[in-house]
Formats: C-alpha cells, structure tokens, sequence
C-alpha cells in the first residue's frame, strides 16, 4: 500500500508541473494585462511600460515563468498587486472558507445522494423511486446559481430568515450558531447537483449488485433485507460510487466559483474571478496551482479509498 | 416487503434535522447597532493607500480615512480649504505655497506638517525617494507637473510646477492627494496599503480579507467630531445580491444601484439619492477612415440615435442626454445653452444622403461587457445599433470582456483590425482632464494619448493648452464652453449620455448626500 501511495504521489508531479506551464500561459495569452487593468482609462504608453517595469512584467516570458517557478518551489508565491498582500496569505485565507462551504455541500451530497440512490435501487419502480428519480432529475436540471438567486429572493429577502450573503454577521458575528445560518443556502444550492449525480450512478451501481446471484443467495440464506442491502450490497456498489465521489469533489469545488459569487461567500472560488478580471497573474497562478495540488492530493485520498474496498486494484 | 427499521432511521434523521432549523435563530433586522453604518462596496478595495489606489470604488473608503490638502465644497467640484487653511498662487502659475493647518495629527498620533506632505509628493514622484518603492502610483503622474516640494517652515509648504498647470488644486482634492501618515509608511513598508494611518474623520480599525473594512469614529477630528461611532465598509461584487442585502436590512447603504432594481426601493423604508456626476458615456468614431471622415456622416450618427430613449428606457432614468465633451457636473465650466443633437431619423438620412453613403453600409462597432462608468453597455449598444439601422447604416458588434477592450480601443480604432465606432466612458475629476487626454492632436495614441478615433482640430488644440495654463477660472469656463461649442459641432463623437449616481440608504441614515466627485463622505452622516 506504502509504494501504491509513492508511485500515485510521484505521478503527480508531471502534473502539477504541466498546470504551472498551462496557468502560465494562459495568463500570458490572454488580452488586457496588469498595467491596463490597474490604470483603466488613464492606460497610456508610458504609464503602462513604467507599471510593468515596477511589476517585473518587463521580462522576457520564459524568465518570468522560470523566477515564479522557482520562487514557489521555495515557498514564496510573490505579492497580489490587486489585493496588495503576499498571494499565499490570500489563498490561505480563502481556502478555508472554501473548504467549509465545499467540504459540507460534498458530504451532504455524498450522504443524501448514495442514501437516495439505494432507496431507490431497493424499490425500483416503486412509488419512492420515481419521486425520487423526478426530484434528482429537476436537481440535475436546474442551474446552482439559479436556484441560489431565488432562494436569496425567497428565504433572505421576502421570509427573512436566513442572511442574503457572507460567511458571518458582519458586526459582532462569529462562532457555529452563525456559520450555520449562513452557510445552509449556499450549500444546498452548490450541493443540489452533485446529489443528483450521486444519486443517479449510486442507483444503477445498486441495481447491478443487486442482480448479483450472491445477492440471491444471501436473500435465500434468509438474510435479513436490510443486511443485504446495506452490508451485501452496498459495500460492492461503493466501489463504482467512490470514484464518482471523487470527481463530484471537484465539481463542488469548480462549483463552489458560481457559488461563491452569489451569495459573496469570501472563498477561492470568488477570489480567482476577481483576480482574473483585474488580470492579477502571479494571484491567479498561484491560487490555481494550490487548488489543483490539493485537488490532485483528494483525488490519490480518493484511490486508495477505492482500493482499500476493492484489494483488486491495488497493483 | 417492509422495511420499518428503514423508516424509523428516516424519522429520526427527519427530526434531527427538523429540530436543528428550528434551533436556528431568526434573522434579526437591523443588525447593526445605531451609530454603525454598514457600507455596500462593489469590490474589495485594493489597497487604503491613497496613491496606490484608481478605483472609484476604493476612493469611497479613503475619503473617510485621509484628507488632502484641499477638497471639494459639499454638493461641488470646487475646491476649498482642508488640511491647507489657504494658499497663495504667483503670478506666473508655477508656484503654489500652501499654508497648513495647525495642531493636526495623524491617527498614530504624529504630527501633520509640511514635512509630512512633502514626504508624501516625493515618495510619489521622486524615484530615489526610499520609500517609492512602496507603489507602484498609478495615478501619480496627476502631480507630474510638479518640479519640487519644499517644506518652507512646519506650517508651509511651497510647490514649484515645471508649467502652469490649472488642474492642480482640483487634482489635489482627489483621493490621490491626500496625505499619509509617514511614520506608518517607514513603519508598514510595502504593507502600509493594508495598515492606513490618515487625518480623516474615521480610524482605520480593521481589514478582514473580503469581509469588511471597519473604520471607528476620530473623536479629535479638526472639522468636528463625525457622525457615526463607525463605517463598515463591505465588498459583495454581485449586483443582484446587493440588492438583496440591501432589501434583506444585511446593509444601511448602497451605491451604485442596478437601474432595474430602483423599483423596489421605493418605499417608506428607504431613502434614495441622486446626484450628477462628472461622467460623459459617447461613442468614439474613427474621424480619419471609413465613412465617419465626413463629419456629415458623424452629426447624422448623432441625429440618428435616441438618446433620450436610451437614457429613460435602458438606463430607467438613471442618466441625461449629453450635449457635448465637458459634463454638467463642471457647473462653473458647463455650457448650459448648447443644446443635445435632437433625435431625427430623416435629418440623418438626408445628412448620409449629402455624404453619398449607400443604404445598408456595414460599420463595425466595438461593445464592452462593462466595465468602469459604461453603465449597461450592450443594451446601450444594441439600441445604438437598432438606430443605426432605421437611418441604413449596419452596424456589426463586436463585444469583449473590459481589459480586452481597453487593450483594443486605447491604441487607436484603427491599430490591428480597423473599428469604426467604440463605446467609452470617463469619470474625471477637472473638466480639463477628458478633452485634454483625448480630443487634442497631440493626443493620438501613438503619442501618448486617448484620442482614439484620431480626431484633429488644430483651434481645440489651441483653446485647450489655453485653458490649461490660465489661472483665472472665469477665462477657463469660457475657453471650455467655446472648445464645447467646436466639438459639437464637429462630432467627434456620438454624445450620449450623462450618468446621474444614484444611492438608497435605510430611512435611520441621516444627513446623507451624494458628491460630484463620486467620494462618499460619510462625517457628517448619522445612524438613529
């Protein structure tokens, strides 16, 4: 399990390594850059070569690349010029943000969504599976940041029980109590689709343990259903349920960008929008790189989890 | 087949799950305490460093924290005593000695003097200051016209200007001007943007990335005591959430309201507020090639689009029909009596008919998705196009993200692929600065300028140099209005409109108004 862990690790390298060299380039790419964005109107020649001399953005490309590799490697992820503070700071503290408001809306989908799905699977064609099947395919189907407006319109403007937006209160706020009240829409609207998803592929995984002949024999052995289905059958259909776990974490994390924006969750997510628009490089490359390492690092979490359950695949 | 022990589980889970809502405290309303005014931002500022910021959105915190030299009159954009008592210009206009305040003193309690504000200046302007590699200044060529600061004795400070400059004092009251605290620069260094230490009515408490900016009240304020216990100033980007906020009592004050959304707050709970702003919205078109070098064709692109309907059914009344380069919001420099090119299809057509341009003639017009003053870009644009249309001239669009359509527009309409037409908006704080950047000669952009659509009048260029170096206002006014007079006529540009700001507040704000100069000063402002 020990040398599965190190060659998964060490396979990640090439691609973080290729991540740098896509951020990069894009950010190089794309039209507008830094001077233009922090000079707006007043954007002329001089102004912009003296904003960028003062930025280092004067060098060549590769130089540029190579310097902000190396700085990162050694720690130091340079200084946002849109946010006036070292990058690594910004992401530290948006990151957890983001991982409070992507962490729950993941188990909540994971939970409700292999829950929903194994009902389903238990009374196919019954009553609980359609109405189920009918409420994941409107879930699937409906937009997060639509839902996410309309339940701003509907919970915090017209009922007023829940706030509109932000993490905390903003005077005198903190503590659980708090971050409950806030967090309860935007992680029902980021976690809306990836409960449908959940549930969809943990349904048909169902569905086809359950055709299995040990299910038969279990159930003639006179095992008790519920065994059968949460101890038989369950444990060999998470094994197809875990990978999709996995990827229904980065959506909820690609997710969370909308999210965030809606209800001004103060997160990575809406942090890479800005900094994007304000055409602020070294925030946006460094932001992404950290997002992909630790999306990378679930994804390993997430294999070996998988062959924990199913010793085939550890090879 | 049954499953009761299913169900119980599912119960319980139901109830767990009922009881922790119900366990969920109710929303209070004004959350806030009195005298705690909670601010809608439109983003995180960048920095609280006055001569590191550009946005106006930033500018309305920093107004709050410092004040400059001068500043603008309540309700104006003239200029009147604030840190500097009074001021003597000589003859020539090179020499600007300001007499300063006494017994002012920052908010870490060192003293204001003229050493402070040539310390400012110099770290601006002067590259071997120690302390200029804490920018970069992107607005400090404002002051680039200055040759040196002295600090004659404490209480005096004397400018020596390279050229008569007549925008100086009013770029002094920008944000831009306004003077730090230099012990807190030698002491923060590059971190001074996030620790701002200023004169201004309200202290600078506290900066929760994203969150809030806090500022609590300076009870030694040298212009009496402020308003509020404290400013909460808060960054939430998306319009309809802060709309939302503002409905939801998450907010007591909001700027810059979505036209659209005016509608709800009509009520008894809030409190709107208008106010002009120095903003000209127009359309650049390329005065050297395709068919807008006939200035015929340019007055018929003005005849020929609605302005009107725009500024009343697009912007929902949010803005007035322009008339001209300088905005109503320079009162003093305004030519009230030039009026806006009417809207007439026919006169248009028989202006485009006179030029020879055929029916259906394709021009292509650049449209942002928004960005800085562009109010609502592609509906403006796509109604622009519609009265393009009905007088025969096809305009095709071609929309881009704002930093790509800067990078398109400011090096000339005609740079990589030719553009006939472009979209543009400017926020200026002296009517000088718009004309000056983008009408004259010497301003096309492969010199240094905005003068886009490579418009040349050698007269304006004259009037405006004029206008620059005078010093009596009076002379100013009239060389603008005549400068106003020619570009009019002339049509560089479609005028379209002047924006209105526009603000809603709960009905507990009081003494509440908005500024021409987009700062919001909030000393005087109240919380019952």
């Amino acid at each position: 399990m020990g040398r599965y862990i190190l060659r998964r690790l060490i396979s990640a390298i090439p691609v973080l390594l290729g991540i740098t060299v896509i951020v990069f380039l894009i950010m190089a790419m794309i039209p507008g850059n830094p001077a233009q964005a922090i000079l707006g109107a007043y954007a002329t020649p001089d102004n912009v070569a003296r904003i960028n001399k003062s930025l280092g953005l004067d060098k060549p490309l590769w130089d540029r690349y190579f310097i902000w590799l190396w700085n990162m490697l050694h720690g130091d992820f340079g200084r946002s010029y849109s946010l006036n503070r070292p990058v690594i700071d910004e992401v530290m503290d948006r990151l957890s943000a983001t991982a409070i408001l992507a962490g729950v809306s993941w188990v909540v989908a994971s939970l409700l969504g292999i829950l929903a799905g194994v009902i389903s699977a238990a009374r196919q064609y019954g009553l609980a599976d359609k109405l189920i099947t009918f409420v994941v395919l409107i879930g699937i189907s409906i937009p997060s940041f639509f839902l996410g407006m309309m339940m701003i319109l509907f919970f915090a403007v017209r009922l007023q029980w829940l706030p509109a937006s932000g993490m905390y209160e903003i005077y005198g706020g903190g503590g659980l109590g708090d971050l409950a009240r806030h967090i309860t829409m935007p992680a029902i609207a980021l976690s809306v689709v990836a409960t449908g998803v959940i549930a969809r592929l943990s349904r048909s995984a169902m569905l086809e343990v359950l055709r299995q002949d040990y299910i038969r024999t279990a159930r003639a052995k006179g095992v008790n259903e519920r065994r059968v289905i949460m101890g038989h059958a369950l444990r060999a259909a998470m094994v197809s349920v875990i990978p999709v776990l996995g990827l229904q974490a980065g959506f909820v994390l690609s997710g969370a960008v909308y999210i965030e924006i809606v209800f001004q969750w103060p997160g990575i997510g809406q942090m890479l929008v800005n900094a994007i628009l304000q055409r602020d490089i070294l925030l946006v490359q460094g932001g992404v790189v950290i997002v992909a390492a630790l999306y990378v690092i679930f994804n390993i979490l997430v294999d070996v989890a998988q062959s924990l359950l199913d010793p085939r695949i550890k090879t | 087949m049954t499953q009761p022990v299913l169900t119980r589980r599912g119960l319980l889970a139901a109830t767990g799950a009922t009881l922790a809502l119900a366990g969920l405290p109710q929303r209070l309303m004004a959350a806030t305490p009195s005298g705690v005014m909670v601010v809608a931002q439109i983003a995180e500022p960048k920095s609280l460093d006055p001569a590191a910021d550009t946005a106006a959105n930033d500018f309305r915190i920093l107004v709050n924290l410092y004040d400059g030299l001068v500043r603008f009159k309540d309700g104006t954009l003239e200029v009147e005593p604030a840190l500097a008592e009074k001021w003597d210009i000589s003859e020539d206009g090179k020499e600007y000695t300001f007499h300063l305040r006494k017994g002012v003193k920052f908010h870490d309690g060192t003293d204001f003097d003229a050493e402070a504000v040539k310390f400012n200046f110099d770290r601006m302007l002067d590259d071997k200051s120690p302390y200029h590699d804490t920018g970069p200044f992107p607005l400090a060529f404002f002051f680039s016209s200055i040759d040196k600061t002295e600090a004659v004795d404490a209480q005096t400070v004397k400018f020596t200007l390279k050229e008569p400059y007549a925008p100086f004092l009013s770029n002094l009251a920008t944000p831009t001007g306004e003077i730090v605290s230099p012990a807190a620069v030698k002491k923060y260094k590059k971190d001074y943007g996030r620790n701002p230490v200023g004169t201004g009515p309200y202290k600078f408490k506290e900066w929760k990335s994203n969150q809030r900016v806090v500022a609590e009240r300076n009870d030694d304020y040298w212009d009496g005591k402020p308003g509020l216990k404290a400013v909460i100033f808060r960054p939430i980007t998306d319009a309809n959430t802060r709309t939302a906020e503002m409905l939801s009592g998450g907010v007591d004050l909001m700027t810059e309201v979505p036209p659209n959304a005016l509608s709800q707050f009509k009520s008894d709970r809030y409190k709107m507020y208008e106010q002009v702003g120095p903003h000209v919205w127009f359309l650049i078109l390329d005065c050297q090639k395709g068919p807008f070098k006939d200035k015929k064709v340019r007055q018929a692109a003005n005849y020929a689009v609605n302005k009107e309907a725009i500024c009343n059914n697009v912007l929902e009344g949010t803005a007035s029909v322009a008339n001209g380069p300088i905005a109503p919001a320079f009162s003093w420099a305004y030519d009230k009596d030039l009026d806006p090119y009417p809207y007439d299809p026919e006169k248009a057509k028989s202006l485009l008919k006179e030029a020879g341009v055929a029916e259906g003639t394709e021009i292509t017009f650049y449209v942002t998705e928004g960005g800085s003053g562009m109010l609502d870009p592609v509906a403006m644009g796509t109604a622009i196009q519609a009265d393009l249309a009905k007088v025969g001239l096809k305009a095709k669009i071609q929309t881009f993200e704002w930093n790509t359509f800067l990078g398109k527009v400011n090096p000339g309409l005609d740079k990589d692929q030719h553009a006939d037409m472009a979209e543009m908006a400017w926020m200026t704080n002296d009517p000088d600065t718009l004309p000056y950047l983008t009408l004259r000669t010497a301003a096309w952009p492969e010199k240094g300028g905005f003068n886009s659509g490579y418009y040349s009048n050698p007269e304006v260029d004259k009037l405006l140099e004029e206008a620059r170096t005078s010093t009596d206002q009076s002379k100013r006014a009239d060389l603008y209005k005549k400068v106003a007079q020619i570009v009019h006529d002339d049509a560089p540009w479609v005028f379209v409109a002047n924006w209105k700001q526009n603000a809603v507040s709960t009905d507990k704000v009081e003494n509440f108004q908005l500024q021409p100069s987009f700062l919001l000063e909030l000393a005087k402002v109240t919380k019952s």
